[in-house]
């Protein structure tokens, strides 16, 4: 295939596929749908999380699943990071932490598949130091 | 944090949390002027002029989740190791504009890394934020907005992997055109 260099081959190369990309949902409900937050603050980014982020924007569509991708700030869980939240439709998001690739596969296969929990998530009730007392 | 890309991510969380809805970032590199400088200007809420006057102080952040920002500290620390500066002007309403230079040469000048992911991920997962990304060298001059992109495509949003995939490679075919020899960009396959 000949090399995209103007978004005028970018335009071509979609008409082209044109057909085989419809598929997709146009209007997203986020309450029918899997949304997930990688937190991209400076912890976040330090420890990776923009490798967590690509995998998940490549690979939720890639296995068909019907999801949202977008970024938050810090969550306070800097010891953890990366971390990410992940909302199923009509539950509690849960957040994990110390997301690598492994895990993040692990996140899709069996939590937002199956609804199946695995390791790594933090409590909800945990609070940062300086809210205690 | 590893490569200026990875600042760069860093410090538009900034722009995106002061509710920006066009954010540039700009990157000139010169040989010549031993110049390595990296502008992000923003059209969000600004910062106010006590927290302005020492926003580069890791325990001043606006931001209630924990009391440190290390985000600006950080690119200000890497620009000055190599004899660069941060320089930070902000109105607010207004919006913001950063610039940090690094002297182009120095060995404590890191690379810029995988600038073409990050700003894959930055159009991907903000889709009601303008993004301008711009390149400027010696052998030229690369420019890209998503909004034009959008319009061109005839598209709300970049959320479609394949898309995704063929803006990375465009932007990454027009930053190996304007590459100058000696400082490469990471292009994916």
């Amino acid at each position: 295939m000949s090399k995209i260099t103007s978004l005028a081959d970018l335009k071509k190369k979609r008409e082209e596929l044109k057909s085989g990309l419809d598929i997709r949902i146009k209007a997203i409900n986020p309450e029918t749908i899997v949304q997930v937050k990688v937190a991209m603050a400076t912890c976040g980014i330090a420890s990776g999380a923009k490798t967590v982020m690509e995998f998940f924007l490549e690979q939720l569509e890639r296995r068909n699943v019907a999801a949202v991708v977008t970024q938050t700030g810090c969550m306070g869980y800097c010891y953890a990071e990366p971390t990410i939240e992940v909302k199923l439709p009509g539950k509690d998001p849960v957040v994990f932490g110390f997301v690598d690739l492994k895990r993040a596969d692990q996140i899709i296969e069996k939590y937002i598949k199956t609804g199946e929990l695995v390791d790594g998530i933090i409590p909800m009730n945990y609070q940062t130091i300086d809210l205690k007392e | 944090m590893k490569a200026l890309s990875l600042n760069i991510l860093d410090i538009v969380q900034n722009s995106i949390r002061a509710k920006a809805s066009e954010i540039s970032i700009e990157i000139k590199e010169s040989v010549i002027e031993n110049l390595y400088r990296i502008t992000v200007i923003d059209n969000g809420t600004g910062i106010s002029e006590d927290i302005l006057e020492n926003v580069t102080d890791p325990f001043v952040t606006t931001r209630t989740k924990r009391k440190m920002g290390l985000g600006l500290p950080l690119l200000k620390y890497h620009a000055e190791l190599t004899g660069g500066a941060l320089e930070i002007k902000s109105e607010k309403g207004k919006g913001t504009e950063i610039t940090a230079t690094f002297s182009n040469s120095h060995i404590d000048r890191q690379p810029l890394g995988d600038i073409v992911g990050v700003f894959i991920i930055l159009i991907a997962v903000n889709p009601g934020i303008d993004f301008i990304y711009r390149h400027i060298t010696e052998r030229g001059e690369y420019r890209f907005s998503s909004k034009e992109a959008k319009e061109y495509l005839g598209v709300d949003t970049f959320y479609d992997s394949v898309l995704l995939e063929d803006i990375g490679c465009m932007i990454g075919e027009n930053l190996k055109e304007i590459e100058v020899s000696g400082f490469t960009f990471k292009v994916k396959v």
